[in-house]
């Protein structure tokens, strides 16, 4: 074991959009004026709830926000999900992220995008990006139609670095030599799991942390 | 009345004023610094104290000494005879880490800069770029930039062409054939690509200019890994004296591969050694001859000093910019511009010393090459005690083999996060390993130059380049073999002092006990009162 990666969050770290704008892009598109009006009424309606749950924890906020999916058909996701890239994600990608995720492959590191977005949100980015490995949320489908429930465990928090030590057994690299950026104080575990932190973009809590472990601190934006 | 008995047959001012002095019973305190505070110290009878010559002459007229050497360079055509209209032109300057503090505007590089532009317009040269030779130092911040060249110059090239050098821009680099000893030779493709590399110097010191001027300025961590090593370090006998110094027969073959590729027309100009002057003038001068103005300026200072917090005082100091004045100017080939620079720069610092001493005292300032608006962190201040201080010699170190180095400095366990990230790492994880230059160098060196973080800090933001920190500890390699021990008085901790493999003692006087308990009660004695900054000329 002697190989390295850099694990990226991507929302907020590589990209200045989040779950939220995934999910209004899909059903501001969904198809029928209807169903449009009556998801994007919904989730304008639990705006203040949905703020108040991702303050208290992002665990509890994905599980609730993913229920929001629930009915939308795979084909449809699946082709909005280009289109998503196309006309948001492209032109959200931070000045810097391309250079820090080249500067990580020239040091030879197995580049991974660790996000609680869902898999086939962040494939076209992920390849523009230029990631090895993609580790997301995946919806759990039945007959083609999400339940709204994600493959758990979700990609969240602890499981964050969960699945970067699994990452790392699995395809023979090394933990203590492996790099870990994100934006979140919510991504804690996954920063403290990996020998090299780094702070990018961080809130408050994160940049406290940041300062106190003495991990370097990017702004990419 | 005080009257220091004085070395009459060694260096002395122009006023006749005696630059070795050696204290009896009745001399007064000497003033020491001790980061961003002022120190006064009795010292023992018969200690030897050594002052910074006075600042050299000034040339009389600053623009037409440039136009002098630019009409009469060594080695060369003039520089008028090598223009030609369309030609595509360089011009890379030394970055902020010369001279020290920054000089009151306009800086030198200002005033050759404004000289060679025009006459490069008249030449109907209009493809010109020019670039901080900033090599791994953090690049320099738009204010800053400005400033070193100021508003007529930066609104007419910042920010397409004017720009710092970026040694991680993987298209922005090329390989040049190695050395005979196998030395990567790597320079900004900008300037390699050009038809003509002029560089503007600013000689502060002995260390500076010559060939390390484009073949360090300009090149990226593969061509410095050849030379900024513990081994080389090790193998430089001084490298304030670059006839003596392995580091500079390294970056002088690499400068010569240079020369054989590029066409390149140096303007080294050499500044005097004021870097106090007005009310702060009696910092470099005898305490003894200090006057009654003298005295209560340091005590208004120290006073002041005392009252503010420590980031207020580096403030206070980092705002006030040095009154240096240019002592000459030279121009053309490397080698023999370089010759006439090296010679001037000797006579501004040479003090005839002689013999060496058991035990050494010397203040760390509150500034170094790399802490310029910033922190002296404890890596630089180890890089001033055994790095710059140590190496302020020609001949001979003043300090014996073996001696005791003392340093006074309160060694805060202070960072700057947005300078120096790297170095927080190196001082917390690795010198708690080991201080072993080689193991830290085979083990860690290449891991921390690669880190994207660090990388990303030092190409967008005002990071030294993670590969730093070592070389700050390469830096005091040659100090470390030499002395026996440091001493550092008035640290406000252990752990720092400890982490650096230094001792620590409350007082100067308690340091200077510590010493004789090792060397006897008969031990020699120098205090080398810099900054300003001397050299001494250390002779049997």
């Amino acid at each position: 074991m002697d190989g390295r990666a850099a694990f990226f969050d991507v929302d907020g770290t590589l990209v200045g959009t989040n779950i939220v704008h995934a999910f209004a892009y899909y059903a501001l598109n969904e198809g029928s004026l209807r169903s449009t009006a009556l998801r994007t009424a919904a989730t304008a309606a639990s705006a203040p709830l949905l703020w108040g749950l991702d303050k208290l924890s992002r665990k509890g906020f994905n599980h609730f926000f993913y229920r929001y999916y629930r009915g939308m058909s795979e084909d449809r996701l699946r082709l909005l999900a280009d289109d998503l890239y196309e006309d948001v994600l492209s032109g959200a990608i931070y000045p810097g992220a391309l250079d820090l995720v080249g500067q990580a492959r020239r040091a030879g590191c197995r580049v991974v995008l660790v996000t609680g977005a869902l898999d086939f949100t962040m494939g076209r980015l992920a390849r523009r990006i230029g990631a090895d490995d993609l580790i997301a949320n995946r919806m759990e489908f039945t007959n083609g139609i999400a339940t709204g429930r994600v493959v758990p465990p979700i990609v969240e928090g602890a499981h964050k670095a969960q699945r970067i030590r699994e990452h790392c057994v699995e395809h023979g690299l090394r933990l203590d030599q492996s790099f870990a950026y994100s934006d979140s104080a919510s991504d804690y575990p996954m920063l403290a799991v990996v020998g090299r932190p780094t702070a990018v973009n961080p809130d408050l809590r994160l940049r406290s942390l940041a300062r106190a472990y003495e991990w370097p601190i990017v702004e990419l934006r | 009345m005080r009257s220091p008995r004085s070395s009459a047959s060694l260096g002395s001012r122009r006023d006749g004023e005696d630059l070795v002095v050696t204290l009896d019973r009745d001399s007064a305190p000497r003033v020491l610094f001790s980061g961003e505070d002022l120190l006064l110290c009795d010292l023992p009878e018969g200690t030897r104290v050594v002052y910074p010559p006075a600042p050299m002459a000034p040339v009389p007229n600053r623009r037409a000494a440039i136009r002098w050497a630019l009409n009469h360079p060594e080695g060369c055509d003039p520089l008028h005879a090598k223009l030609r209209p369309g030609m595509k032109v360089t011009i890379a300057l030394d970055d902020i880490s010369l001279p020290l503090p920054p000089m009151r505007t306009p800086d030198v590089r200002q005033t050759v800069l404004e000289i060679v532009l025009e006459l490069l317009a008249d030449c109907g040269v209009d493809d010109v770029h020019l670039i901080i030779a900033n090599s791994l130092h953090r690049r320099m911040t738009t204010a800053e930039m400005r400033r070193m060249v100021g508003p007529r110059i930066f609104a007419a090239f910042y920010p397409d062409r004017y720009y710092n050098h970026d040694a991680e821009d993987p298209e922005g680099m090329v390989t040049l054939e190695k050395t005979d000893h196998g030395e990567v030779v790597a320079v900004n493709r900008r300037a390699a690509e050009s038809d003509l590399l002029l560089y503007v110097n600013l000689n502060l010191v002995p260390m500076d200019g010559g060939h390390k001027s484009v073949g360090v300025g300009l090149a990226n961590y593969e061509s410095l890994r050849a030379h900024h090593t513990p081994a080389t370090i090790r193998a430089s006998h001084g490298y304030m004296d670059p006839a003596r110094s392995a580091l500079h027969r390294s970056t002088d073959r690499i400068g010569r591969v240079i020369d054989e590729h590029l066409d390149v027309f140096h303007i080294e100009t050499v500044v005097d050694n004021r870097m106090f002057d007005g009310p702060a003038a009696f910092l470099g001068k005898n305490e003894d001859r200090y006057t009654e103005i003298d005295r209560l300026a340091l005590e208004a200072l120290r006073f002041s000093l005392k009252k503010l917090p420590r980031a207020a005082k580096r403030k206070l100091f980092q705002a006030v910019p040095a009154g240096y004045e240019m002592i000459g100017c030279f121009a053309g080939k490397t080698e023999p511009c370089h010759a006439k620079t090296l010679e001037l720069c000797f006579r501004q610092y040479l003090v005839p010393v002689r013999g060496q001493s058991d035990v050494v005292i010397a203040g760390i300032p509150y500034i170094s090459p790399y802490n310029v608006n910033s922190i002296l962190n404890p890596l630089l201040v180890q890089v001033m005690a055994c790095g710059y201080l140590f190496n302020l010699y020609r001949g001979e170190p003043i300090v014996k083999k073996g001696g005791t180095l003392i340093v006074t400095h309160p060694c805060p366990d202070e960072f700057d996060p947005e300078h120096h990230p790297s170095y927080i790492e190196f001082f917390h994880r690795l010198l708690p390993e080991t201080r072993d230059a080689m193991a830290l160098e085979k083990k860690y060196e290449r891991e921390f130059a690669q880190n994207p973080s660090y990388v990303h800090l030092y190409r967008k933001g005002h990071a030294y380049h993670g590969a730093h920190p070592f070389f700050m500890w390469y830096w005091g390699e040659n100090g470390r073999q030499h002395v026996g021990r440091v001493i550092v008085a008035g640290a406000e901790n252990s752990h720092v002092p400890e982490a650096l493999g230094w001792e620590h003692a409350e007082t100067v006087a308690d340091a200077i006990d510590m010493a004789r308990g090792h060397h006897g009660r008969s031990a020699s004695i120098t205090l080398f009162h810099a900054p300003p900054i001397l050299m001494a000329d250390v002779g049997a």
